[in-house]
């Protein structure tokens, strides 16, 4: 069965106001913005009858405001705005490169942050990223706004911590109080394009004095139901000094945050060791 | 009703909104230069311009291209006048069997015309969302470069 499109019923609100109050009218439609997703499911049949929040109208998500503390980001932002802002090239250059991973030109075009958000696949590949640089997901429903760290809003496979009547209108991306020493994200998937992640890693260091570290905050996606900080190696790797003895240790502690399954990707075996070798790699400063 | 542009001509639409994009240029307008492959957004053979940048037309429902541009194959050249980039293709066999043919012109326009690099690595990057299973894609890179070398259009 194919997607019938004269059994869908299409909701076309102009405003985050209209948006709120249609899906509190229609609580079982299902929210569409670039459709790279929610189409694909469609186009098997598996949505005939429904009503669909078609979000593409409201123009207030659609922008990118660089403010006093931070950059924020409407939902509809896409992969392809994200990688041309200067702003965010260069203070948050790992999330620009996230996006560059996603799909290839034409999902890039048309996937938007807020919708791979809400879809909550555990391979995100924007989450690791959000995740290091501490983002923050503000979401409005009936019953007004509140704002949700990037981490708190995953609930499992493809679930999050919305509820009903809540849609994501920005992510807000905070300035560093300072700027890191360095970063690097990497995403391990089965080609360059068009693949999903088996592992993918986004890491910003800030050295401290003495030779020591200061701030450290690293992150996997695809090596759990959701992306995780890995808590466990940044504790244990503030204030020590990076050598062969200390990064074999914190790459040891990584299975006290990621739990990684085998699945059609890849398997738990071949995800734990390649992403302790990326995390090595980043400790050392060779991965670029 | 839905009304948009189709190479470069006012369209309107009166038919379900959700109707893909895809099924809308091929079943109501004609263009049926733009190929279904896969159906999931994986294989890029049918890309189309929306407001000049590359996208998957099996993804899009009609109603997420009111009042906006779409081109399609049909806008580049015909065959008694192809364009440098169908000439290219021509020259070099850059096309096989010809269904991903339609989808890698138009993402190779759009990256020509964005007056990006187009060295093989460029060109790869830009193609990367389009799928070959002929020609092992050598010669679209190599075409999609002379064309480019060709000078403008």
């Amino acid at each position: 069965m194919r997607g019938d499109a004269g059994s869908m019923t299409v909701l076309s609100p102009r405003t985050a106001a209209e948006a709120v109050k249609a899906y509190a009218k229609a609580p079982s439609a299902l929210p569409l913005a670039g459709g790279t997703d929610l189409m694909v499911g469609w186009n098997l049949g598996l949505m005939n009858g429904r009503s669909v929040l078609d979000l593409s109208r409201v123009a207030e998500w659609k922008k990118i405001n660089v403010v006093s503390d931070g950059v924020d980001l409407g939902s509809l932002v896409t992969h392809a705005q994200i990688q041309a802002h200067p702003v965010l090239r260069k203070r948050f250059p790992l999330l620009v490169a996230a996006c560059a991973t996603v799909g290839a030109a034409q999902i890039q075009n048309r996937g938007t942050l807020g919708g791979n958000i809400a879809n909550a696949s555990p391979a995100g590949d924007t989450f690791p990223a959000l995740m290091v640089y501490e983002a923050t997901a503000r979401v409005v429903g009936p019953h007004g706004r509140r704002a949700i760290p990037i981490g708190d809003i995953f609930a499992g496979v493809k679930k999050t911590t919305l509820k009903p009547g809540e849609l994501i209108e920005a992510v807000f991306l905070p300035f560093p109080d300072e700027a890191p020493t360095r970063g690097a994200f990497r995403k391990v998937g089965t080609r360059a394009a068009q693949a999903i992640s088996k592992t993918v890693f986004a890491g910003l260091i800030w050295n401290g004095k003495g030779g020591v570290l200061g701030q450290v905050r690293l992150s996997f996606g695809s090596m759990a139901p959701t992306v995780r900080r890995l808590h466990a190696v940044e504790e244990f790797l503030r204030g020590r000094r990076l050598d062969e003895i200390s990064i074999s240790a914190a790459a040891e502690l990584l299975t006290n945050d990621v739990s990684p399954i085998d699945d059609i990707r890849s398997t738990r075996e071949y995800r734990l060791r390649v992403s302790r070798n990326i995390l090595t790699a980043f400790l050392k400063g060779e991965l670029k | 009703m839905i009304k948009l542009t189709v190479n470069g001509s006012k369209k309107s639409f009166k038919g379900a909104p959700f109707k893909r994009l895809i099924d809308a240029l091929r079943e109501d307008f004609g263009l049926t230069g733009v190929k279904e492959g896969c159906g999931e957004g994986e294989c890029g053979a049918c890309t189309v311009l929306l407001d000049g940048a590359p996208v998957n037309s099996c993804l899009v429902p009609l109603c997420q291209a009111e009042g906006r541009k779409v081109e399609t194959v049909e806008s580049l050249g015909s065959p008694e006048k192809l364009s440098k980039l169908q000439a290219g293709f021509l020259a070099c066999g850059g096309a096989q069997c010809g269904i991903c043919t339609p989808g890698m012109l138009m993402t190779a326009h759009a990256h020509v015309r964005s007056k990006a690099k187009c060295d093989d690595k460029s060109v790869r990057a830009a193609l990367s969302g389009n799928l070959c299973r002929c020609t092992g894609y050598q010669d679209i890179v190599k075409s999609v470069i002379k064309a480019a070398k060709g000078g403008k259009r």
